[in-house]
């Protein structure tokens, strides 16, 4: 079965983000930008099925500006068959995102379409479940463990309480969670062979959607600051600190 | 202006967050209707009937809506919607995983864990995993929002006395079915819901060694949290992890036991009213965020500290 996986361009994880000082958003300029933690997570679970003889190719589809050609670059390095860049250079919203998805979902015809649960960027969690909602297709949010098995697929998810495991008609669409398994480092020879696979580069023109949105964002702030406090000497101290001071128990 | 908030439970508790959740819509303004979504959740309705500020709770009791799976949950929520002219759920993974659903069937953008109400319109959120709060306006006919309980003090459980009505939905769509859970059964106070949460990270080296943190929790009426980090190495199970990607907690008292302090852990419990490390690195960043910070062995530490409590 064909497989596809959605990956975002997102400032690297390590990188500690300032807020520009106009409040209009956090400063990108020169910050190293990475394939978002999830969506590693999404590309690897895709590969593995493939290893297993489940999924027969891989199809991977980045939104987002040309720059995100590294990304998809990376993904064909892991194990990704060919690449689809619908290219973007506005900041769409995760409804305008998955009506995009949608539109290469109605393509390319997968079986399974595999996403992070959230860009460590924006953390609105949403596109996954919004592309289950515009595809009909049922959905299986946060996995940490996903088996194909006949016409349907069951995925363990991480929910509050513990683990809850759902039967899912396919087609359908898994976001990951961390735990659903660890990313391998692309080899050299791999990353010179994903040089030479297909990369498809599309625009949201061509795909027929509109990606206006209704929610604009006014400004952006940092958080209050938490000033470092007192170190104390004791068990006994923090006891008394506790008690009379903070007064907490 | 009529608010629509999406019961949290599990057709036997009302969950806690809920009232988070109403305390939010309060914070908007408006009639404040609640929908229980459930089967056999009958004592549930009843419950949000008391809920301080609920006019109106709606109760569709179905098989099909048991588990609150999206695909038979979300066409229910969004034809309701219609009416509306907010629909908020809990940032719970139950809120999350169902409400984007209803957003794009209503074809609105969803505003994600909104933490302060601004106005009617304008809402604060945490991105960057809380390293920086964006304030966004909606221009959404129906706004759809998920509520991250730390953020507002929850109303009060009783007082209300709305009235209940029955109503139905399409129920199953066919296309998912529950197979099964595993929760972790625990006497201990719920992480998010907690007044104290004592937390531990690597530095507790293994599993069993978290039975200090679980008698010391339970000396001062604790829930018990842990670090990716100790999530990941498989000391606990990951419905114990406080950060980014985990749970959210802002408790009047935080002890992290053995956790360097990633951000990605800073932001699931920096809000926390007193903050206490106990860490042997003196250079740990959780220190930067620590209003009492003791340096040494926990292993010394936290049994002193359960004598001494």
């Amino acid at each position: 079965m064909k497989v596809l996986v959605a990956v975002k361009r997102v400032v690297d994880y390590n990188v500690k983000v300032r807020v520009k000082a106009d409040n209009s958003g956090v400063d990108l300029a020169n910050v190293k930008m990475s394939m978002n933690p999830f969506c590693e997570i999404a590309v690897e679970e895709a590969v593995r099925l493939k290893e297993k003889g489940v999924a027969s190719e891989i199809v991977v589809v980045s939104i987002g500006p040309t720059a995100a050609q590294e990304q998809l670059r990376t993904a064909l390095a892991l194990g990704a068959d060919r690449a689809v860049l619908v290219e973007s250079n506005d900041e769409l919203n995760s409804l305008a995102v998955a009506k995009l998805l949608k539109a290469v979902v109605d393509k390319e015809q997968p079986q399974l379409v595999i996403l992070g649960k959230q860009a460590i960027d924006s953390d609105n969690n949403q596109t996954g479940q919004m592309l289950g909602a515009l595809t009909g297709y049922a959905q299986g949010t946060f996995a940490s463990k996903v088996e194909v098995a006949g016409d349907k697929v069951n995925v363990t998810r991480e929910i509050d309480g513990g683990l809850q495991t759902v039967a899912l008609s396919l087609p359908a669409i898994v976001t990951t969670d961390l735990r659903l398994n660890e990313p391998r480092y692309a080899s050299l020879p791999n990353i010179m062979k994903a040089k030479k696979k297909p990369l498809e580069t599309l625009t949201p023109d061509a795909l027929g959607v509109t990606t206006t949105s209704t929610v604009k964002t006014l400004k952006v702030e940092a958080p209050a600051a938490r000033s470092a406090g007192i170190k104390v000497k004791s068990v006994a101290e923090l006891v008394e600190k506790l008690k009379n001071e903070a007064k907490v128990i | 202006m009529t608010i629509l908030v999406i019961a949290e439970h599990n057709n036997a508790v009302l969950a806690a967050a809920t009232l988070n959740t109403v305390a939010a819509a309060k914070a908007i303004g408006g009639d404040i209707h609640v929908l229980v979504a459930g089967s056999g959740c009958g004592a549930i309705g009843e419950a949000a009937a008391q809920i301080e500020g609920v006019a109106k709770v709606l109760v569709a009791d179905d098989a099909a809506y048991a588990n609150q799976l999206p695909e038979n949950v979300a066409p229910l929520i969004a034809d309701l919607a219609k009416n509306y002219s907010h629909v908020l759920a809990a940032a719970t993974t139950n809120g999350k995983n169902f409400l984007p659903r209803v957003a794009a069937q209503l074809d609105v953008d969803q505003i994600s864990e909104i933490i302060a109400v601004e106005s009617a319109d304008t809402f604060k959120r945490p991105i960057y995993a809380g390293n920086a709060i964006a304030t966004v306006q909606s221009s959404a006919a129906i706004k759809v929002i998920t509520v991250r309980a730390t953020g507002f003090d929850a109303v009060n459980a009783t007082g209300g006395s709305a009235a209940v009505e029955q109503i139905s939905g399409a129920g199953d769509a066919g296309k998912s079915a529950f197979v099964g859970e595993e929760l972790a059964k625990s006497d201990r106070p719920e992480l998010t819901a907690a007044k104290i949460v004592v937390s531990g990270g690597r530095g507790m080296q293994n599993g069993d060694n978290f039975k200090h943190l679980y008698s010391l929790a339970d000396k001062l009426g604790a829930a018990v949290g842990a670090s990716r980090a100790a999530v990941d190495a498989g000391f606990v199970p990951n419905d114990m992890q406080v950060g980014q990607t985990g749970k959210i907690v802002a408790p009047q008292l935080y002890i992290a036991v053995g956790i360097s302090g990633a951000i990605q852990h800073l932001a699931g419990m920096k809000d926390s009213k007193v903050i206490v490390a106990i860490n042997k690195d003196e250079e740990a960043p959780i220190f930067q965020v620590a209003d009492y910070g003791l340096v040494g062995d926990l292993f010394e530490i936290v049994p002193e500290l359960e004598k001494l409590v």
